[in-house]
């Protein structure tokens, strides 16, 4: 699996994209959904929430487990996929794209977020 | 990931292949066994609809041979064991002599003075050095196979098909609950029509050095029908929605197969005491006049799913306990099985819910299995 260039990643395997008007999208890798297995329901964070770098702001379930989201940065909720709610499957069929969980107007980014080459490191570790 | 992880874990004769294949491994009772190939709600799919590839060599056989092995297993184990035809094969418990459970078996008689006893991977020593100790007294001999094995299961409704292009046996005439020697791909096999499932489907069992050429027979032949490599992930599902324990979750050492809704497999008539009798007998008759749980399924109206462990409630009050829980691929809900209180068992029962992570969510109780195959 290759992790998109202009993305950079958590340590808990979120993906953040560069900011547009100062907002973000947020989703879990390619490497994170393989590991769950097939999701079958997110609950994601509301529009207007804020959200903190490295704290919980949602769950996603799989056949197996349930997992905690984490948010990767400091900022509020402007938008959230709902394609993802109806369809959780997206997660692991287009976690880079379709798959995308919420998007978040950036506040504060924490200092240790990965690039694409460190977190591919950092995944296979 | 923890597949490169050096380890003690035992691995099967079909470990390269998985690897191969792509499998996410996992452990399992020490074994480092297949969790899914890619998505395990496909492969679930797949055994539903057409037919799934299974390497369960971690299942611990048994063999128990000589004049008394018919004796010394009625003495052993809760069922009538004597009463195995031939050729035939049957669920059974292997119990302490309180009642505990302490692990659900299949009983394979290939031949008339010869049994072959599978046990649960995480049981097999327990089973093995149980039957070893209550043989003493017996002419018979109780022998561990476990590596003497590897097990290919093949099932779902295209599975006949598939064996029959691969085997001369009369697999019409192989009943559910039969096994039989036999070849399957040129290689000598226990041919066993049982599964785990909940679809008809076929257990295969071989020498280990044999494994790799008869999965991969059974590879091509399924080709054309939609046969996949399934991982226990499905298996789990599989099992669930057809309403079969797992031990470890619905049997444990603390309930007797009554506690567990199974009492209909200790055989009370059977000739001769066997471990347990008298405790079952206790355990008979407090499940009937006033049984403490009940095993029940639970079906989501929402869509969090129920893990093992978590609460049933009702009013407030915590009435129960799930001890298996997932998303049903053919239900497209979550469903659970759990022990409740006789007081909230009946399907149907208004108000149950479970707590899931302080949230209590609404469920239905219903009477198991969640799904029964058209015959």
């Amino acid at each position: 699996m290759s992790n998109p260039q202009q993305l950079r990643y958590s340590k808990e395997h979120e993906w953040l994209s560069g900011a547009e008007d100062g907002v973000s999208t947020v989703g879990i890798t390619e490497h994170a959904a393989n590991a769950l297995g097939d999701v079958v329901f997110v609950q994601l964070p509301e529009v207007g929430d804020t959200v903190t770098a490295g704290e919980t702001c949602g769950e996603l379930e799989s056949t197996k487990s349930v997992s905690d989201l984490y948010s990767p940065v400091n900022g509020e909720v402007t938008e959230v996929n709902e394609d993802v709610v109806n369809d959780p499957s997206l997660v692991n069929s287009a976690p880079f794209e379709g798959g995308w969980l919420f998007k978040v107007r950036v506040a504060e980014e924490p200092s240790d977020l990965l690039s694409a080459d460190e977190y591919t490191a950092f995944s296979a570790g | 990931m923890s597949s490169n992880e050096p380890s003690e874990k035992r691995r099967t004769a079909l470990d390269a292949l998985h690897r191969s294949l792509g499998a996410t491994m996992t452990d399992f009772a020490g074994w480092d066994m297949p969790l899914r190939y890619g998505s395990e709600r496909d492969e679930h799919n797949a055994v539903r609809t057409a037919a799934g590839l299974f390497d369960l060599s971690h299942m611990g056989e048994i063999t128990v041979t000589g004049p008394q092995a018919a004796a010394l297993l009625d003495h052993a184990l809760v069922g009538d064991i004597g009463g195995v035809k031939a050729g035939r094969a049957r669920y059974t418990m292997i119990c302490r002599a309180d009642g505990g459970i302490l692990d659900d078996l299949i009983v394979y008689r290939p031949a008339e003075t010869e049994y072959m006893v599978v046990a649960n991977a995480s049981n097999a020593q327990v089973v093995l050095d149980a039957l070893t100790e209550r043989a003493a007294g017996f002419d018979a001999e109780v022998r561990d196979d476990r590596d003497a094995y590897a097990l290919i299961a093949v099932q779902g409704p295209e599975s006949p098909g598939i064996l029959k292009s691969l085997t001369d046996a009369d697999l019409d005439g192989l009943k559910y609950y039969a096994g039989l020697p036999g070849t399957v791909a040129g290689v000598p096999a226990l041919i066993a029509r049982t599964g785990y499932t909940g679809e008809d489907g076929f257990e295969l069992f071989v020498r280990p050095e044999h494994a790799v050429e008869l999965w991969q027979a059974l590879t091509k032949a399924g080709e054309g029908v939609g046969l996949v490599p399934c991982g226990l992930s499905c298996r789990d599902t599989l099992r669930l929605e057809a309403g079969m324990p797992l031990y470890g979750h619905e049997l444990s050492t603390s309930l007797t197969p009554f506690d567990a809704g199974l009492g209909r497999v200790v055989k009370f008539e059977k000739k001769g005491d066997f471990v347990g009798r008298e405790a079952l007998r206790q355990a008979a008759e407090r499940a009937a006049s006033a049984p403490p749980r009940v095993l029940v399924g639970l079906v989501a109206e929402g869509r969090r799913v129920p893990r093992a462990g978590y609460a049933v409630v009702a009013g407030g009050e915590v009435i129960g306990e799930v001890t298996s829980g997932a998303p049903s691929p053919t239900l497209g809900k979550p469903i659970a099985m759990a022990y409740v209180d006789a007081a909230h068992a009946a399907p149907g029962t208004p108000g149950v819910g479970v707590d899931i992570r302080g949230s209590h969510e609404p469920y239905e109780v219903v009477a198991l299995p969640f799904y029964k195959r058209q015959k």
